[in-house]
């Protein structure tokens, strides 16, 4: 996507210094999901998919009114709604807007293993580069919310851009643009912090949800996509979302001992070669044998 | 509304019943969702399912379709036992204290006095107020009034009875026989174990509910507001009009109307459906809310005096009776219709308006049309077959139609009518209705004017050329007017003069402006006119000011007196684009303009106290100035300018008491001067507080083979009701990819315990069975409805939204069931406003 204005922090499979990190400090961006005022009205979803220009899914009903079961390469913005039994016998009836959650520490850059096919911003925006990804899938397991997705003609991953196409032009996205109630805002991390934060006060002082708090989590970084939500100690209960995030331990055993470990496997698989080489001179096919073969 | 959109942020507490606006007024909801993020207001929505809007409620409770006025007549008793009421302004503000004639009698049986079983309607003579002045602390008294006319006030009665001039009233509130006993003593039935079993609400939460809502007046508080907000969930019901005449009541009894973040509020289902009711929507009114002619009126004199009222109060009161200028609105109307061929001497060209003879509401075109008299439709801006109720009887009566024309932007049911599902090839060849499918423009490719909700006019802009051959609406009527009028002048006719001498002032006559046509509407000097305070003149050919400048001398024309003040000589006020707020109330002045004469809330003299101080100076719409002897304002104050507290002039100024009703006297409305729970025609129950009169005693029933009503024992045991949903926009989206997408196929919700007993899961297909039709959909299988004990019986509910059909992407791609929700419906209507009942009928449930 545009990398008109933005600067880069992180690349993915990037090797060396990165160019201007570090020079200059810049603001993270932040979009606040106040969970308590969304009404499921997809306006947000169809606003992502008319922005980005992504064509439209052909879906099934499945008994319920969310659009399809989970975000698609065609669909980065999706509500997920849960019914959610309270013990005194009503309901609540959950809506979240899901997508990328934008990590400070993301796991999809840190398995991707093609050179910039996946770069954040120094605003945080972590952002693909399609015509550097190679399909591999790896940013999928790397994911520990289940956002990216293949598209199987172009053989490609996408998902959320954060509108990094707006924002880099000073504009919102086109998600927050779109929302009717103002469940939906747009600013710098801390503000949005403030804002969420002042919010669940609201709750928990006015509307009696003892537990409601913003969802920040810690082990990924924190993310660039934050909730208020009725009970924050129960994430799960919004269509799945994990209470505690990580980047799954393979991706990181991989990334950080492990890569270091494979490359000295390789390295000592080329000295040895050469030292075989060295030592035993080049390899005598046997006429025999090379015919057996054929 | 009475208020606004905007005006929903400045409220404490919001009941919202009969209307889901999270999911159908998603944009204007966010006010709502402003009042609870600002000032913590509080949200119940009463529901027969959990929806999108209990989603962010902080109480819903599971209603039984059709059983509202149960519930707000349960709300009514709960604020008079509790002292939950307006006291000061219950006295003054309405007609609480007013004494009812002798002779009145509540219906303990299901009946008001006065009623006649033979033709269906009431006498409603005694439904009146009593003549004699002070009876303040004095049981008894209160003289019956004679009144012209013992057969009530139906159409054709030429002089209905009265309201007397000076009417017998009590302060104290005592007298058994004045409004606010009669009240007390109508809705004592309505107890909370009586809640309970009609409308399937546990005790518990009524008890909830009812302390919530009036915990704003808790402790004799004035200050906070509480608003009632509603949509077609109330109107389409056999008791529609009464179920808002409820609401009003108890937002009156609470003291909430006329003040910031109060009243009652009707959210209108489309962008311009109040525009539509202002400009005669209806057969039995014209713009502006003037009432239509009918064969008795045989002169403008007869007509305007049936139709204007005089002042009808306590005699220390005053009462300014605005609907006194009736006669300056209807001749000014009649002087735009037909121009310099109205005259003084022909009584205005009175006569060549239409006399309405009878009902002609929507299930009467459709059903005259099955019978054979209607022999031919113009449907422009609506899907009639599929709008309407028991669509099979409108495909039924369009074969029978000799010709159809169609303005639309797509292929509609309706003008495929004639491949409708069940249609056979051989039967196709059979009909013979001619078929005019005229392609027109969107809605973003015309300019014009939409009244919203709040009744602002804000005008728009074409946002790009109709496509291809599409034409505008108004190019199309013009040029059939036009050839009709030909034909007219060549052919002469019984009556061509309506026709021919019509105004048809526009520029070019085939294709008139609409800036041109709300010009019009908005009105002109004819002559100098000088308005007699000020002594300003309009000169003649001059937009007018405001409705003020009307004359009923022939000297000013206007189209619609309400929204006289939208075009004037300063240009177009409802392009106005200003955006400042300097009350912070959101009154927004200089955007739009709202009618009338641009005042954002109603009745807001109503939002001070007596001596003309606001009940809560932190939200401050008008006030008495006394230092200038005037009413002043953030708001366009609802009241005579100079009218000093002291003169005590009522506050609801269209009302001829100048109060707010309680109580609604004679010929307002057909089904009673307070209202009174009835059963939808179908309903699982008999009436829990009259058995014997379970319905509504003035609905008709219409009576052709297709009208079939079903019964329980008929083995019709389940609740339906339908919608719409946030994501399709009526019958049109189906044409649209994206609303495709997000929800593609039709459904029935039903609930999961009643799945478990028809033995169904979510994504089965389940067949919905009426008396009239029955249609097949996959089962949303939701706890979000549950089974309710009606009278102690579990009875259930299901809902089906009502976007599909036989027409649209996934429709022509055989994708979809055809299902057109409507076949299910009954043709039965609210006798007031002729609203079918979409909500609450009588269904099976079978797994396919």
């Amino acid at each position: 996507m545009s990398q008109a204005t933005l600067r880069v922090q992180k690349i993915s499979g990037h090797a060396g210094p990165i160019p201007g990190e570090g020079m200059q400090r810049e603001d993270q961006v932040c979009k606040l999901v106040d969970t308590t005022t969304c009404i499921g009205c997809k306006a947000c979803e169809i606003a992502c998919q008319e922005w980005n220009d992504l064509p439209f899914a052909q879906t099934t009903f499945d008994n319920t009114y969310q659009t399809m079961p989970t975000t698609q390469w065609n669909f980065w913005n999706l509500i997920k709604f849960n019914e959610q039994p309270k013990e005194d016998g009503t309901m609540m009836w959950l809506m979240r807007k899901d997508q990328c959650m934008h990590c400070a520490d993301p796991g999809c850059l840190a398995a991707c293993p093609s050179d910039g096919a996946i770069v954040q911003y120094t605003n945080g925006i972590v952002d693909f580069q399609q015509d550097r990804c190679i399909g591999c899938g790896y940013c999928i397991t790397g994911c520990p919310f289940n956002i990216p997705k293949f598209n199987p003609t172009t053989k490609k991953v996408y998902k959320c851009t954060l509108c990094s196409d707006r924002v880099s032009q000073g504009l919102e996205p086109a998600c927050i643009k779109a929302c009717p109630t103002g469940c939906l805002h747009f600013g710098t991390k801390d503000d949005m912090k403030d804002l969420a934060e002042k919010r669940a006060r609201q709750l928990r002082e006015h509307y009696g949800f003892e537990n409601a708090g913003v969802y920040d989590p810690p082990g990924v970084g924190g993310t660039g996509v934050i909730y208020v939500l009725h009970d924050a100690t129960n994430p799960e209960a919004y269509g799945g979302l994990p209470a505690n995030p990580s980047i799954p331990w393979a991706v990181r055993l991989w990334k950080t001992p492990l890569r270091w470990l494979g490359n000295l496997a390789m390295l000592g698989g080329l000295v040895g070669v050469t030292l075989h080489y060295l030592r035993f001179g080049p390899k005598t096919v046997h006429n025999g044998e090379s015919e057996k073969r054929s | 509304m009475t208020n606004g959109w905007i005006d929903i942020k400045n409220t404490d507490m919001m009941l919202i019943e009969g209307g889901n606006p999270a999911e159908n007024h998603p944009c204007g909801f966010k006010w709502a969702i402003e009042a609870k993020r600002n000032r913590n207001a509080k949200m119940i929505v009463v529901d027969p399912r959990f929806t999108r809007t209990a989603a962010v409620a902080d109480l819903h409770l599971q209603i039984r379709t059709g059983t509202d006025i149960a519930f707000l007549g349960g709300l009514v008793r709960f604020a008079i036992e509790n002292s939950r009421i307006a006291k000061d302004y219950l006295v003054n503000y309405t007609n609480a204290a007013f004494i009812i004639r002798d002779g009145f009698k509540l219906p303990d049986d299901g009946l008001y006095s006065g009623f006649d079983p033979a033709t269906q309607t009431y006498d409603k003579s005694t439904w009146n107020y009593a003549e004699g002045g002070d009876m303040s602390g004095k049981a008894g008294g209160g003289t019956a009034v004679p009144h012209a006319g013992s057969h009530g006030q139906d159409a054709h009665a030429a002089v209905p009875p009265a309201l007397p001039e000076n009417v017998a009233y009590d302060l104290t509130l005592q007298h058994p026989r004045c409004v606010f006993q009669l009240l007390r003593q109508q809705y004592s039935r309505y107890t909370p174990e009586m809640v309970e079993k009609i409308t399937g609400i546990p005790q518990d939460q009524f008890h909830k509910a009812a302390d919530l809502f009036t915990s704003i007046r808790k402790d004799g508080d004035t200050k906070k507001v509480g608003t009632i907000i509603y949509s077609v969930g109330w109107t389409q019901h056999s008791s529609g009009t009464q179920t808002i005449r409820t609401a009003a009541i108890l937002q009156l009894l609470l003291g909430n109307v006329g003040r910031a973040g109060g009243g009652v509020n009707a959210l209108r289902g489309h962008a311009n459906i109040q525009g539509a009711t202002d400009m005669a929507g209806v057969f039995d009114l014209l713009p502006g809310y003037l009432k239509v002619p009918n064969p008795n009126d045989t002169s403008l004199d007869a007509y305007l005096k049936r139709i204007t009222p005089k002042p009808s109060k306590p005699g220390p009161w005053q009462s300014m009776n605005y609907w006194g200028n009736t006669p300056k609105f209807a001749v000014s109307f009649l002087r735009a219709m037909f121009g310099p061929a109205a005259s003084k001497e022909n009584d205005w060209a009175f006569d060549y308006l239409p006399k309405v003879d009878r009902n002609y509401s929507w299930i009467q075109i459709w059903d005259n049309m099955y019978r054979g008299s209607v022999k031919g439709l113009f449907a422009f801006g609506m899907n009639g077959v599929m709008i309407g109720p028991d669509s099979k009887k409108n495909i039924e009566a369009l074969k029978k139609a000799d010709w159809l024309v169609v303005g639309e932007i797509y292929p509609d049911e309706t003008s495929e009518f004639w491949k409708s599902p069940g249609i056979t090839p051989e039967e196709m060849k059979g009909i013979q209705t001619t078929v005019y499918r005229l392609p027109c423009a969107g809605f973003a490719e015309k300019d014009g004017s939409f009244t919203n909700s709040a009744r602002w006019l804000q005008w728009k802009n074409a946002a790009l050329p109709p496509p291809g051959d599409c034409r505008l609406d108004q190019a199309i009527v013009a040029q059939i007017f036009l050839k009709v009028r030909e034909l007219y002048q060549k052919e002469g006719g019984k009556f061509p003069d309506p026709i021919l001498k019509l105004a048809w002032p526009y520029g070019d006559p085939h294709n008139p402006s609409l800036s041109e046509v709300a010009k019009e509407i908005n009105g002109k000097a004819l002559a100098d006119v000088t308005d007699p305070a000020t002594k300003l003149v309009t000169k003649a050919g001059q937009q007018l000011p405001s409705f003020a400048w009307l004359r009923d001398d022939g000297s000013t024309s206007c189209g619609n007196w309400i929204y006289s003040g939208s075009w004037t000589e300063a240009g177009p006020q409802l392009a106005r684009r200003g955006t400042e707020d300097p009350s912070g109330l959101g009154i927004y002045p200089n955007w739009a303009w709202s009618w009338p004469v641009n005042r954002r809330v109603l009745y807001n003299r109503a939002s001070c106290d007596v001596e003309g101080k606001p009940w809560d100076p932190s939200r401050r719409q008008v006030w008495w100035n006394e230092s200038v002897q005037k009413w002043t304002g953030h708001d366009v104050p609802d009241f005579k300018p100079d009218s000093n507290p002291k003169e005590h002039l009522g506050p609801f100024i269209m009302n001829p008491e100048g109060v707010g009703r309680l109580f609604m006297p004679i010929g307002a409305v057909a089904d009673g001067p307070f209202p009174e729970h009835y059963e939808p025609i179908e309903s699982p129950v008999a009436n829990l507080l009259h058995p014997n009169q379970s319905n509504n005693p003035v609905v008709e029933k219409l009576k052709t083979p297709l009208d079939k009503y079903g019964t329980v024992a008929e083995g019709f045991n389940i609740i339906c009701t339908t919608y719409r949903l946030t994501e399709h926009y009526h019958y049109w989206t189906k044409n649209n990819p994206a609303n495709v997408e997000l929800v593609p196929e039709p459904f029935v919700e039903v609930p999961a315990e009643l799945a478990d007993e028809v033995g169904i899961r979510g994504g089965e297909k389940v067949k919905v069975t009426s008396a009239r039709g029955e249609i097949i959909a996959k089962a949303m299988v939701t706890r979000r409805i549950k089974p309710m004990m009606i009278d102690g019986k579990k009875t259930y509910q299901i809902g089906i939204p009502i976007h599909w059909g036989y027409r649209g992407i996934a429709e022509d791609e055989g994708r979809t069931a055809h299902t057109p929700t409507n076949l299910l419906s009954p043709t039965v209507v609210d006798p007031n406003a002729f609203t079918p009942e979409f909500k609450g009928f009588l269904v099976k449930l079978e797994r396919v």
